[in-house]
């Protein structure tokens, strides 16, 4: 419970062994007053084990369906068990618990908080192509929400009950669909957005997707993806 | 004479497929009607091919035969956006699917736990 409210942390987690157990344990330690709930996306690894020896709640996909088809199965367990909030942590251990809580105080006046990389709190950097996707995105979405939203893609995110419901039973799969299509439709429902600046840590396992190539497909994506986000009703 | 003979009886072969198909029941209804409908529209071509050659002059079309071509190739691209279609519905379904049976196992190992 904070501020009255049960909170659910949602990790989606692929092929995560490496980071989850630490990334589990941080949550509960430094949270102890909030359920950890890891989605397993159909990994080969023992991601699901090592997630519930740490001791989160784990509900594993039978086979991958990418972070957007995870989170809304998250987002479907929330509904269900009735949480008032939910928030979504990355498995890599890059987003830091400590800042949950300042992001649940910001619900009361927005229904979807976003923890930004960009505003002002710790040096996370990023150059090329991929920069130009974010500066995109953030430009056309702050003009959306008609409110500065510096770092749309960011998995740190939290929602109030009303997004829950909306999640639960729609969440694009796509990729960046997660993350930028959820933004606009809930823009569109009237609803508000806020950001919360926190600082990122560098991922505990894996590696980042960062060659010149990968960031222009990534560059492709993004517009891709804003153009039928922003055409759809 | 030799051309309206293959094309006559591979209009026919294609029907009795289908037929044969939709026997076992191993087509669905819907598309089973399209494909039907497909194979009886190609058997009198396959006959009598020239018997197209009047619309195709009225729309602009030389021959016939490149109307059909045409219509063919159109009616194919219609099939395969369809397939896609069809496809991504399937995933969606699939998806919640998976979704479910995720809960609940979820659920039943949870009452194991408060059982044990």
């Amino acid at each position: 419970m904070i501020n009255g409210k049960r909170v659910l942390v949602i990790v989606p987690a692929w092929e995560e062994a490496e980071s989850i157990g630490d990334t589990v344990r941080e949550i509960i330690d430094v949270l102890p007053e909030v359920d950890v709930l890891v989605v397993d996306d159909g990994s080969t690894d023992r991601t699901s084990d090592i997630a519930r020896e740490a001791g989160a709640t784990v509900t594993r996909l039978p086979y991958n369906l990418g972070v957007g088809g995870a989170m809304r199965l998250g987002y479907l367990y929330a509904k269900t068990q009735g949480y008032d909030v939910a928030v979504q942590i990355d498995a890599d251990g890059q987003h830091d618990p400590r800042y949950l809580p300042k992001l649940v105080d910001r619900l009361d006046e927005s229904a979807l908080v976003i923890g930004a990389r960009f505003a002002g709190e710790g040096d996370y950097t990023v150059r090329g192509p991929r920069k130009w996707s974010m500066l995109l995105l953030s430009f056309v979405l702050s003009k959306l929400a008609k409110r500065k939203l510096t770092d749309t893609t960011s998995g740190f995110r939290a929602c109030n009950r009303d997004l829950i419901e909306l999640f639960a039973s729609w969440y694009p799969v796509e990729y960046l669909g997660d993350t930028v299509e959820t933004t606009v439709r809930v823009i569109r429902l009237g609803y508000k957005i806020e950001q919360v600046p926190v600082a990122m840590r560098p991922r505990a396992g894996g590696t980042p997707s960062q060659s010149p190539a990968r960031a222009m497909i990534y560059l492709g994506r993004a517009i891709m993806t804003l153009l039928l986000a922003l055409n759809r009703r | 004479m030799r051309l309206t003979v293959l094309t006559a009886v591979t209009g026919l072969l294609v029907l009795v497929f289908i037929f044969e198909l939709l026997r076992r029941r191993q087509l669905r209804e819907k598309y089973a009607v399209l494909w039907l409908s497909v194979g009886i529209v190609i058997v009198p071509l396959g006959l009598f091919p020239r018997l197209l050659d009047g619309i195709a002059s009225s729309v602009g079309v030389a021959y016939g035969i490149s109307l059909v071509l045409f219509l063919g190739i159109v009616f194919l691209l219609l099939v395969c956006i369809h397939l896609s279609w069809e496809a991504s519905r399937l995933e969606e379904e699939t998806r919640t699917l998976a979704e479910e049976v995720a809960l609940i196992k979820t659920e039943m190992s949870k009452r194991e736990h408060s059982n044990d």
